[in-house]
């Protein structure tokens, strides 16, 4: 497997993506700028957390209209895996890659803390390495994480088991405690939790580390298949 | 504020230069320098160049004093910052900077652009900045404006530091009434590099570019310098103007630009410095100064957010996300090439020359045309009068607490702002981007590991006002001592530090009297605990209608552990872990924190601080904690051993079942120089003969989060979720 890690102008958290994916969980990973238009060549992609463009208009909303982001819908719509975590959600919110919206915290604050969340979804490419209802920490950093969708609209993630991670408690005011949901495809995920942050016992814990394993585990199934 | 230019014979009559606190004495000595009747610009950059913002007039022969180099230390004071070594060829790069004046009128962009500069400081050098620390001081939280400055501070250190992606890890919120309309912001920022790259702020070699790096120039900020130089009075309103605006997107970009330069190109890149204080003209002057050149520059090529701005308004305005760097000859459109990836503009607006002159023109005429010298070296220093404050001949009487219920008064200081859980303020941080923080906020240090080696580095701030006000040497001794202590607690040997001298107006004896007798005990204690001063900066003017805060040294300091398996926290780790105290406990009451809390102000005097026991006592614990003895360790410090001990039960919810053979009231006695230890039963032997009988065995940790405590005339019970809830509420309900 082979990752791509966008880089946004004002994206942060690029670099510690790719320190996660290629130190800790050993899968290769590139640092991809912006104002490329091509993934040829990789098994999955990243979106990572940051402000990206200085997120001054709404967070994600500059960040839409880039070049690489025509390349991400088509690698989506060919069914390549996308992840967006943090600013990289909020970015897959904004490109109608995935459904609702990113609201400020109730609070009005900028949020870091560790949340514990349930994984409510194991049947997914990015969450089957947990177990069904399994409790995990994972940071949470975000001023606008506050998940928002329309009652039909949520209804309908319920009804297609798109929500793959919820809080225990509620940091955010994120509706049905959504903290990371799939496309209906099952090929784009979105969470604003930081599993990248949660790579290593030495910075309080490994539970991040099977978001990256899962995605690892279905792409050389997925290769065994093809070869198969 | 608009300019109306006079020219030098006006400008001779009409003193306008005294409104940028430049004396008709200094403006007599600028004109013999420069041999001839000054411009206005040329007399409204010496008024930036010599504030003691920029040019430490006042407090120059007191920074050279200070200790400021051991075999460790790579660069000294007087750069962007300093650097010291800690193995594997890499310099760890800090400085501390103070935004006070700033942030006491605006106090969200204030706090944003006092971390934005502090940042800037460090990857001037060529350094990755990797974490930042802030120190703040305020009024008490019953004044509604001191909860909003509390609130726009937080707020702007958190909009800057959590969008540029350097983690807020670190720091310190104190609250006395003397900081009410002086609020303190004191930012520290450190970095990592290899010690091979290190930059300096130089222009050197004839012919070589300057060029211009960043954000355009605008009319914000314009004579900060000298705006930080004055005091605050109820009669003249605060000059918005004079404080600057920060967009740490664009200064997100520069880092990444600058850092690409100075990895990649070190061979076409000769200085670098970052715009900060008096702008344009200081970055360049000093670039000048340092490298003993000349320098022209065309002020029409200077990139400008409006239209019309004159040369002093471009030479003074204190826009941020600005660098300035000096490239070889040849070498311009190569690193411009890499600035205009990043989307920022690189424009060539000068270059070095062979004369001493520093010569600006602007729309074809000269300017300025003036020594480089008479900016930089040959600025003013002032040995001021210094004369013993009065009230310390006559302190108040030795005071005791009288507890009656040391349960109740444990749960009273845990709810003291000053004590309370900060969790409500840090939790607005970003403390965790760029994957390396190890111990987060809330502890006796941060630490940060150091990818690529089995090193992590720890930081801390520290001030100690109420006793630097009661004895100006002995608090600055133990400012720098409770420093040690913090990084010692967290596995930590120390290395260095850095410091923002915070003080009322220096050309009062008595407040001069308190920066030099507080610096000096700074310097005593700095030697025993092989520390040099490697940066710093100055705030003074800390005034409000001619009362000044207490004086308030801040000490940042950075130290090394060698081993990651050797990172020590203050939290309880098992139950029937042996608890220990190291160092005496005796009635130390002046300036505690029971003191105020009990008799709503503080007074007495301070016993003389055994420095080197502290120190031999500091190696010994280390030496413990490298050797794998400990389960935890914590510093006692402000509220004493009571609030220490609840602190450490906090995080595992764990209780103690203790001993101690003081009276309860000395409980909350803040002695310095004491730890708090658990040890595995296992190594109760090995421990204690570690320390060599300086530890006294307490009692155990238990499982029930339930603390019995007999002292020598009483025994009590705390419940500590009781105690965490009073620590915890503590700033939020006064906020609400």
């Amino acid at each position: 497997m082979r990752a791509a890690v966008i880089t946004f102008p004002g994206s942060n958290c690029d670099t510690d993506l790719q320190w996660a994916l290629q130190q800790i969980c050993g899968i290769p990973a590139d640092l991809i700028p912006a104002s490329q238009d091509s993934l040829a060549g990789y098994d999955a992609v990243f979106l990572p957390g940051g402000f990206s463009y200085g997120d001054y208009l709404r967070s994600g909303a500059i960040a839409r209209f880039s070049p690489i982001m025509g390349a991400v819908k088509q690698f989506a719509a060919a069914g390549g895996y996308v992840i967006g975590i943090c600013n990289g959600f909020q970015i897959l919110t904004e490109a109608g890659l995935l459904p609702g919206a990113l609201q400020w915290n109730t609070s009005l604050h900028f949020i870091c803390a560790p949340a514990t969340l349930t994984v409510v979804n194991t049947a997914t490419a990015f969450s089957n390495q947990y177990t069904e209802n399994q409790a995990i920490t994972l940071p949470i950093a975000h001023g606008e994480g506050n998940y928002y969708a329309d009652p039909v609209t949520l209804a309908d993630l319920e009804a297609h088991h798109q929500v793959v991670f919820r809080y225990r408690e509620n940091p955010n005011g994120s509706l049905n405690d959504i903290a990371g949901i799939t496309n209906r495809a099952g090929n784009v995920l979105g969470m604003m939790p930081h599993p990248e942050r949660r790579v290593e016992a030495l910075l309080g814990g490994t539970d991040g580390q099977g978001v990256f394993n899962s995605l690892a585990h279905t792409v050389k199934e997925a290769a065994v298949h093809v070869a198969g | 504020m608009l300019q109306v230019e006079l020219s030098p014979e006006e400008i001779r009559t009409a003193k306008p230069y005294r409104q940028w606190d430049m004396t008709d004495a200094e403006y007599a000595r600028f004109t013999d320098l420069i041999g001839h009747l000054p411009t206005f610009t040329e007399v409204g950059l010496a008024s930036g160049m010599w504030s003691e913002h920029c040019a430490y007039k006042y407090s120059k022969p007191v920074l050279r004093r200070f200790w400021t180099k051991n075999e460790n230390v790579v660069m000294g004071p007087g750069e962007g910052a300093g650097a010291i070594r800690i193995g594997d060829g890499k310099v760890v790069v800090f400085k501390a900077e103070s935004h006070n004046h700033p942030s006491a009128v605006e106090p969200y962009e204030g706090a944003a652009t006092g971390v934005g500069g502090i940042i800037r400081d460090i990857f001037s050098m060529g350094a990755k900045p990797i974490a930042v620390l802030d120190s703040l001081r305020f009024g008490e939280l019953d004044n509604p404006r001191t909860r909003q400055l509390l609130d726009q501070i937080v707020a702007g250190i958190a909009g800057y530091g959590n969008a540029i992606g350097i983690p807020t890890v670190g720091g310190e919120t104190a609250f006395d009434p003397t900081y009410a309309r002086n609020p303190l912001v004191n930012a520290m920022c450190v970095g990592i590099m290899d010690e091979d790259q290190l930059q300096k702020g130089r222009a050197a070699g004839v012919g070589n570019a300057i060029l211009y790096v960043g954000a355009k120039t605008g009319r914000d900020g314009i004579n900060g310098a000298s705006f930080a130089s004055g005091t605050f009075s109820d009669s003249e309103a605060a000059d918005r103007s004079a404080v600057q605006v920060g967009d740490p997107f664009m200064e997100k970009l520069l880092v990444d630009a600058c850092l690409e330069v100075t990895n990649d190109h070190q061979d076409i890149l000769v200085g670098m410095q970052d715009m900060g204080a008096a702008g344009l003209v200081s970055s360049s002057v000093e670039m000048a100064g340092k490298a003993d050149s000349g320098m022209q520059l065309d002020l029409d090529l200077v990139p400008q957010r409006e239209p019309g701005m004159t040369p002093f308004e471009i030479m003074l305005s204190e826009s941020q996300e600005r660098m300035l760097l000096c490239v070889a000859a040849g070498h311009e459109d190569e690193i411009s090439a890499i600035f205009a990836r990043y989307g920022l503009d690189a424009v060539v607006i000068g270059r070095v020359t062979a004369s001493h002159q520093y010569i600006l023109t602007h729309h074809g005429e000269t300017v300025c045309d003036i020594p480089v010298s008479s900016l930089t070296s040959d600025a003013p220093v002032y040995q001021q009068e210094s004369r013993r404050p009065a009230r310390l001949d006559s302190p108040a009487a030795p005071w005791q607490p009288a507890i009656t219920d040391p349960t109740a008064a444990w749960l009273t200081l845990m709810n003291q702002p000053t004590i309370a859980s900060k969790a409500s303020l840090y939790g607005r941080y970003d403390a965790q981007v760029q994957t390396n923080t190890v111990v987060l906020p809330g502890s006796d240090a941060a630490v940060l590991r150091i990818k690529g080696t089995q090193r992590a580095i720890a930081v801390t701030t520290d001030s100690a006002g109420r006793f630097v006000y009661l004895d100006p040497a002995i608090g600055g001794q133990r400012t720098v001592a409770e420093a040690a202590a913090n990084l010692v607690a967290s596995g930590a040997a120390p290395l260095g530090i850095t410091d923002c001298l915070n003080y009322g107006d220096p050309t009062k004896p008595e407040i001069f009297y308190e920066l030099a007798t507080s610096a000096a005990g700074i310097t005593a204690a700095t030697k025993v605990f092989n520390t040099p001063v490697i940066s710093g900066n100055v705030s003074l003017y800390n005034e409000t209608n001619g009362t000044a805060i207490y004086p308030t040294p801040m000490v940042g300091m950075v130290g090394v552990i060698d081993d990651l398996t050797t990172i020590t926290t203050p939290a309880f780790k098992q139950p029937d872990d042996l608890v220990y105290l190291v160092g005496e406990t005796t009635a130390d009451f002046s300036g505690s924190e029971v003191q105020k809390m009990l008799t709503g102000t503080i007074g007495g005097t301070l016993p003389a601080l055994p420095l080197t026991a502290i120190k031999d006592r500091q190696d010994h614990v280390l030496r413990a904690i490298r050797t794998h003895l400990v389960s935890a360790v914590h510093d006692i410090s402000e509220g004493g051993l009571l609030a220490a001990l609840a602190e450490m039960a906090f995080p595992n919810m764990l209780g103690a079942a203790l001993k101690i053979n003081v009276p309860a009231a000395w409980l909350f006695s803040e002695t310095p120089g004491r730890f708090l230890i658990t040890v595995a039963p296992a190594h109760q032997q090995a421990f204690e003969a570690a320390l060599g009988g300086a530890a006294a065995l307490l009692g155990t940790v238990t499982a029930a989060p339930q603390f019995t405590i007999a002292a020598a005339d009483a025994t009590f019970l705390a419940a500590v979720p009781d105690l965490h809830k009073a620590w915890e509420e503590g700033i939020p309900c006064r906020l609400n």
